[in-house]
């Protein structure tokens, strides 16, 4: 696909002595909202901790704007301007949330707009500005998460599981702030909740047993009641 | 108000509980404040041995046995120092005497930071995240660091010049206080401030905080945590040499052993403190300093038990410590 700003190329992944990732191929077209879906266990967060290279790819490429970043170290790729928002928040609980931001902003100062922004987005951000993290509620972090990804202008956010262990009424808001940030940046979204995916995801892969078994737009997917049942109760034998 | 508490209220107030509880039981008001500063004297040399271990295994899960080897170099260069500048030492001018002191221990610093980069390098790297080996590696350095110091400075006690103007004591009423002690506190105290400042108020302090949380997100974040590191584990072993030299000064009479004895402190220290955390390095050294001197004048035969008391009575109350710089 001559659109995408990441391309993923028969990656394969191990985990100490388990190989997670079996070829995974993926193209993500720049711009809006890409899903990756799959059961617990299928590799969806192994995809994107080797696409950030918190984990090491033992063989396949990885082209972020036509650069192979697979060999890259994390700080590195971070600084091509990919974010990573991980499952458990990665929030650092023993600093405030201004220095959660300010630690996320490259030059440890902040671009008044975006903070601006980033308050009519999330209010508690500047509600709890010099509170520490570790007092935030649950759904509270994820937003100083999702702060934290959008504080810096950036070309690529992954996002592991957003919406684990949030209120229904947290996760109305969070769609809407993701549909406002996918227009100006390339979100990739790692989701279990299949509701939530298909409100926002223009594009969407599924992926079992460490490999991608369907791509398409998600819209199609949405539509067709069949193919949803057969991609979401995945298991062994349809591989 | 809820910060003055939170500030000074909770653990933080158990040393001054401590020193409350000691009065009515040392007995005399002279002899409690001679104890209490001592305690606080030898509490603030043990933070700055235990600061930089508690970084280093805060920031990057590093278990380091062969800390204590910067201890006892810092100790040896301090003297050889002092003794190389035996006539600043004696001379009855202040600024001579603390030319002299500050010499020592800036010596020991520079060897720390040094000896601390080639530590780093050489033997901590090969063996990041494998906990065995780390054990095993350190240990085996540590041994080689007391060969080395047997070797330049022999195994007989080395004695250690005391500048003329930190010689004797403050008489004040019927209270005597070393003055070596009163020095010892000040300059601890400075060290701990520069180090809070710099944790509190600079970036990079603020990266070592987040690093000590969670590495992966500061790495995550565009960081290079191994570089920072390194700048810690410096930093960390030239407070050891640091602490080392202001303890020879104290003691007067040094042993290759002494880095091995006070190491134990050390470990309980930042044990209990909570690991990564300098506020809980202040905190347990002030605790083990305290308490190590009103038990030994109070209960003598209870002296060498009393710290692993207090480890265990900490330990069983707070698992993770006092301060931890990672809330459980």
């Amino acid at each position: 696909m001559s659109g995408a700003i990441l391309r993923l190329d028969d990656v394969h992944t191990d985990i100490a002595q388990y190989h997670i990732l079996h070829g995974v191929s993926l193209d993500i077209p720049e711009g809006g909202v890409h899903v990756l879906l799959g059961r617990n266990g299928a590799g969806k967060t192994t995809t994107l901790r080797t696409i950030m290279g918190l984990w090491r790819a033992r063989k396949g490429a990885i082209v972020f704007r036509h650069h192979d970043i697979s060999a890259l170290h994390a700080s590195d790729i971070a600084r091509l301007g990919i974010a990573y928002v991980p499952e458990n928040m990665g929030i650092f609980g023993g600093l405030t949330v201004e220095e959660n931001l300010r630690l996320a902003s490259a030059t440890g100062r902040f671009d008044k707009d975006r903070l601006d922004r980033i308050f009519d987005l999330f209010p508690a951000i500047e509600q709890f500005w010099d509170k520490a993290a570790w007092a935030l509620s649950g759904g509270q972090k994820q937003m100083l998460a999702i702060s934290r990804a959008i504080i810096e202008p950036r070309q690529l956010i992954l996002i592991d599981e957003p919406t684990k262990g949030l209120a229904p009424a947290i996760i109305g808001n969070m769609i809407a702030t993701f549909r406002e940030i996918g227009r100006e940046t390339t979100i990739l979204l790692v989701e279990q909740n299949f509701l939530f995916a298909k409100s926002l995801g223009r594009g969407v892969s599924v992926v079992d047993d460490g490999r991608i078994v369907h791509n398409g737009a998600m819209a199609d997917l949405a539509a067709d009641e069949k193919l949803q049942g057969e991609l979401l109760s995945l298991s062994m034998e349809l591989q | 108000m809820r910060d003055l508490v939170n500030r000074f209220g909770g653990v933080n107030a158990l040393p001054v509980i401590l020193m409350i509880i000691a009065l009515p039981l040392v007995g005399s008001f002279p002899t409690w404040v001679t104890l209490t500063v001592a305690g606080l004297a030898m509490g603030m040399m043990i933070f700055l041995m235990a600061s930089g271990l508690s970084l280093v295994f805060g920031l990057m899960d590093v278990l380091n046995f062969g800390h204590s080897a910067f201890i006892s170099f810092g100790a040896f260069i301090a003297a050889t120092v002092l003794a190389a500048l035996a006539a600043w030492v004696s001379a009855d001018s202040f600024v001579l005497n603390l030319a002299a002191i500050f010499s020592a221990i800036a010596a020991a610093a520079l060897f720390g930071l040094l000896a601390g980069w080639f530590f780093e390098q050489v033997i901590i790297k090969p063996v990041y995240r494998d906990h065995l080996r780390q054990i095993l590696i350190t240990m085996g350095a540590l041994i080689v660091a007391e060969q080395l110091i047997l070797m330049i400075w022999g195994g007989n006690p080395v004695a250690v010049p005391r500048p003329q103007i930190l010689s004797g004591s403050l008489i004040i009423g019927d209270v005597s206080i070393e003055i070596y002690r009163i020095f010892a506190f000040l300059l601890g105290l400075a060290v701990y401030i520069a180090l809070y400042v710099t944790l509190k108020r600079t970036r990079i302090g603020l990266l070592i905080r987040a690093g000590v949380e969670n590495r992966e997100m500061v790495e995550a974040l565009g960081f290079k945590v191994d570089r920072l590191f390194v700048a810690v584990f410096m930093t960390g072993s030239a407070l050891a040499a640091m602490g080392g030299a202001m303890w020879a000064g104290y003691q007067g009479l040094i042993s290759p052993a002494l880095g091995g004895e006070i190491m134990i402190l050390v470990f309980i220290v930042v044990i209990i403190g909570g690991l990564g955390s300098i506020e809980g390095s202040l905190l347990g050294a002030l605790l083990v300093g305290l308490l190590g001197n009103y038990v030994a004048f109070i209960f003598p035969k209870l002296s060498l038990a009393s710290n692993m008391v207090l480890m265990m009575a900490i330990l069983l109350w707070r698992p993770w410590g006092l301060r931890p710089a990672v809330k459980p």
